[in-house]
């Protein structure tokens, strides 16, 4: 059954992302900066923790769960720190995953070489 | 402007129509069963390793991160995104994707003003995006 929400959650919002790039003149990267902050906003309104529960990976697999991480880490850490918590809070979650996709990107590209 | 609007309505009916549907289609499906494959890793992280549910999460993340670098380095996930659209540029997958992607494209122009400099062309807007949003929500937040 969750797998099934997963998929269900996961696919809607990639089905609407890409019906967004056809019909309008949103490019891909338009519609993945609006995902991000779409997620921030209603991870700030504390909806998109509630779809987390529910959807597992289908929640924080799209682009919206990166902005929902963002704002999960000043909320966890802000409670503690203050306004300080703000601005080092911000990375707390996602910056594992985005200094491991710089890293392992860079090494990457040192080995190996574009196609096509 | 009247130029404009015209050319704009004479040239529409040269351009071929999208499949809007069969194109939402594959996305869907596509982009699900991406989210499939990251709820089983996360159960099997769960279950094989005894992790705990947010560490897990953490765990299949990096997974799914390192598999779209490792695809697009040997080349297969351009032929993969081709045919899933956004299915697979809206997932952090993508993300990925698009940093390896913009690094390796750039990398005869040298490791600093090539890799470094153009590797978030196309993520860099997720970022920059994600970060202001959230930073505004945070303010917001402190002071209510």
């Amino acid at each position: 059954m969750e797998y099934w929400i997963a998929f269900l959650v996961g696919g809607f919002v990639c089905g609407i992302a890409q019906l967004m790039i056809d019909r309008t003149n949103f490019s891909q990267i338009h519609v993945i900066a609006g995902l991000v902050s779409a997620g921030a906003i209603l991870g700030a309104l504390g909806w998109y923790d509630r779809l987390v529960d529910i959807a597992g990976a289908g929640a924080l697999l799209p682009m919206s769960g990166f902005g929902f991480l963002l704002v999960k880490g000043i909320w966890s850490y802000g409670a503690e720190h203050g306004w300080m918590g703000i601005g080092t809070g911000i990375f707390q979650f996602v910056g594992l995953e985005l200094s491991f996709a710089i890293v392992l990107s860079f090494f990457t590209a040192l080995i190996c070489k574009p196609r096509g | 402007m009247r130029l404009r609007d015209n050319y704009q309505k004479a040239v529409k009916q040269f351009q071929p129509k999208p499949p809007y549907v069969v194109n939402s289609l594959k996305a869907f499906v596509s982009g699900g069963l991406l989210c499939v494959l990251g709820e089983a890793l996360k159960k099997w992280y769960i279950n094989g390793f005894g992790v705990s549910q947010e560490v897990a999460e953490h765990w299949m993340m990096l997974t799914v991160i390192s598999l779209a670098i490792l695809l697009t380095g040997i080349g297969m996930y351009d032929t993969f995104s081709q045919f899933a659209g956004a299915g697979a540029t809206a997932l952090l997958s993508g993300f990925a994707n698009s940093l390896v992607s913009a690094a390796m494209e750039h990398r005869s122009e040298g490791w600093v003003s090539g890799v470094a400099n153009h590797m978030f062309k196309i993520g860099g807007a997720a970022i920059v995006y994600g970060i202001v949003v959230a930073y505004v929500l945070g303010v917001v937040y402190y002071i209510m």
